[in-house]
């Protein structure tokens, strides 16, 4: 696969050995200074003081952090008791996110299986038609979603012309408005992969296990399931990852009941209100959980490799 | 009594799912495509065909805010595309073609780090860094950073299609005395240019599709089009946003279909090489 560190096989060639330094140097330069650096500068942020119109004052301190886990109170002066209210927020995407996968995978398994049971003509159309929508601007797909689910929009005029609901929906700025949002983001992400490990899977596994009496819905659990977890696994940390810091869909969708960390830390930065430390400090907090997230992936895959 | 055939690939209610998972994924866009052609100026009542909301785009008082912000917009997916395939380039067939070098395997942590950061914390590392350089938000700041995030994504196809190319025409190529430069030039660059192409049509789309980042660094009065449509939409849905977002939608779908094409014709190729 692209994603692996190459090693061996046919990237294993040295045709231009010693080339190595100069063909990265572009990438080494662009990312490490465009990308490195400034998160290493986001770090160090988070432990400058809180400069009121936006910026920092360059003095050092835990305050972000401080504020972030702990309250003391109005003044600052009262004992630290923990503070909720960020907690709240993180624990508000975890939680969003968490389902938001668990949906992709309910409705993106058996996709991604019917989609790489087809004949190869028809797999080709399917695979397309699931693609589409992911090349579409994520930001024009939230607002479609939004447009669709408003109060007094098309669902709503369905629902009641159908007489299943009287009046409005009430759905939009709830927590289920930003779940639906979630999920209609990131599902064509969990389709994929699954469908690549499908894809892969040898039906001899089925035919034997059918040979020795599983009906069809052990074989799923039992055989196919285990064989093609690589491609699930994925699929999940493809979802979860970008559900977590999401930012359009708990913008656009949810009011402030259902704030999630990516509007939190936005927050930050816009305006005279924001506090530019506190935000690299929970932007800290966040990458912190999604590198824990990718590390155990990573040391998963490196151990079912070998 | 005869065996019945039992099709160990069929599974009960997974076709049903299927055309539920393409409702979901296509009725918000059918639906806005649909309204942006609704004659009443009222988002909820139907007040017959029109093409006025079209009209309004590049005619009425906000065409000129939305021409500006496209300008923008595409000046920076070309220019950011571009320059991400050249380097993707090059770093993969660093990565495929020089054999084992010192820090390998950082190199290829560091050109996939932007898709391992969450994208809020890059707009927010992005705005700290631009900002302590004291450099101004702007067309500048923005295509840095789209660069920056683009390249792994060009990354990715170029890589996989330099992995499956075998280097037997490049060494066929040095035996009859072409020069390294001359085998990379003349012998790889065609045979990888599937790859790079869809490489460059991948970072474009993604680049277009950029708000997050963007809105972080671009400065204040310097829109593209994303961020001017959030803006608008921040004042309620109108049927103008619903007229670019159908006009938008109709150019993506133009480009997966290209790139799928390309994509096909690309593997016919290798097929029969």
């Amino acid at each position: 696969m692209a994603g692996g560190v190459p090693t061996g096989g046919g990237s294993g060639s040295a045709i231009y050995r010693g080339a190595a330094a100069r063909l990265m140097l572009p990438g080494w330069l662009m990312i490490g200074l465009f990308m490195l650096v400034p998160v290493l500068l986001m770090a160090v942020y988070s432990f400058l003081t809180q400069e009121f119109r936006g910026g920092v004052i360059w003095r050092p301190t835990l305050a972000a952090y401080d504020h972030f886990f702990l309250n003391r109170g109005l003044f600052g002066d009262e004992p630290p008791v923990i503070e909720w209210t960020y907690l709240t927020i993180f624990w508000r995407s975890i939680w969003q996110a968490g389902l938001a996968t668990l949906l992709c995978l309910i409705v993106g398994f058996p996709t991604a299986w019917f989609i790489a049971t087809r004949a190869p003509k028809s797999r080709a159309i399917w695979l397309f038609l699931v693609t589409v929508p992911y090349w579409v601007n994520l930001l024009i797909r939230t607002v479609s979603m939004k447009f669709l689910i408003r109060d007094g929009g098309p669902l709503n005029e369905l629902l009641n012309a159908l007489g299943l609901l009287d009046g409005a929906l009430g759905i939009v700025n709830t927590n289920l408005a930003v779940q639906l949002g979630l999920f209609y983001s990131y599902l064509p992400f969990m389709v994929l992969p699954i469908y690549a490990a499908v894809e892969r899977y040898d039906f001899a596994l089925s035919e034997a296990a059918a040979d020795l009496y599983a009906g069809a819905w052990e074989t799923l659990a039992l055989i196919i399931l285990p064989v093609v977890k690589p491609g699930i696994v994925a699929g999940c940390i493809l979802v979860f990852v970008p559900s977590l810091g999401a930012f359009l869909a708990p913008d656009l969708l949810g009011g402030a009941k259902a704030f999630m960390i990516g509007s939190l830390i936005e927050e930050q930065f816009k305006g005279a209100a924001g506090n530019w430390p506190f935000g690299a400090a929970v932007s800290m907090v966040l990458m912190t959980i999604v590198m824990g997230v990718l590390l155990v992936y990573a040391r998963a895959q490196a151990k079912g490799g070998k | 009594m005869m065996a019945r055939k039992i099709d160990l690939r069929h599974f009960t209610g997974f076709r049903a799912i299927t055309l539920l998972c393409l409702v979901v994924l296509y009725t918000p866009l059918i639906v806005v495509a649909v309204y942006s052609f609704n004659a009443s100026a009222s988002i909820t009542n139907w007040g017959g065909w029109s093409l006025k909301w079209y009209l309004d785009v590049f005619t009425g008082p906000e065409a000129g805010k939305f021409r500006a912000a496209t300008v923008n917009s595409l000046l920076i997916a070309v220019a950011a595309s571009i320059t991400a395939t050249m380097i993707a380039t090059a770093a993969a067939v660093a990565m495929h073609r020089a054999g084992r070098f010192r820090a390998k395997t950082l190199s290829f942590a560091l050109i996939n780090l932007p898709l391992m950061v969450p994208e809020v914390v890059t707009a927010v590392a992005s705005l700290i860094f631009f900002t302590t350089l004291g450099f101004k938000g702007g067309l500048g700041t923005i295509l840095l950073a789209h660069i920056t995030f683009c390249i792994p994504f060009a990354y990715l196809p170029i890589a996989a299609r330099l992995q499956s190319l075998p280097d037997t025409y490049e060494q066929a190529a040095m035996d009859l005395y072409a020069s390294p430069r001359e085998a990379f030039k003349l012998v790889l660059m065609p045979l990888l240019a599937p790859g790079i192409l869809s490489g460059f049509l991948l970072a474009f789309i993604i680049s277009l599709d950029d708000f997050l980042i963007t809105n972080f660094v671009k400065g204040a009065g310097v829109e593209t089009l994303p961020t001017a449509i959030f803006g608008a939409v921040k004042q309620g849905i109108k049927p103008n946003i619903m007229a670019i977002s159908t006009l938008m939608l109709a150019i993506s779908a133009l480009f997966v279909t290209l790139s799928w094409l390309i994509g096909r014709a690309g593997q016919g190729r290798a097929e029969r090489a």
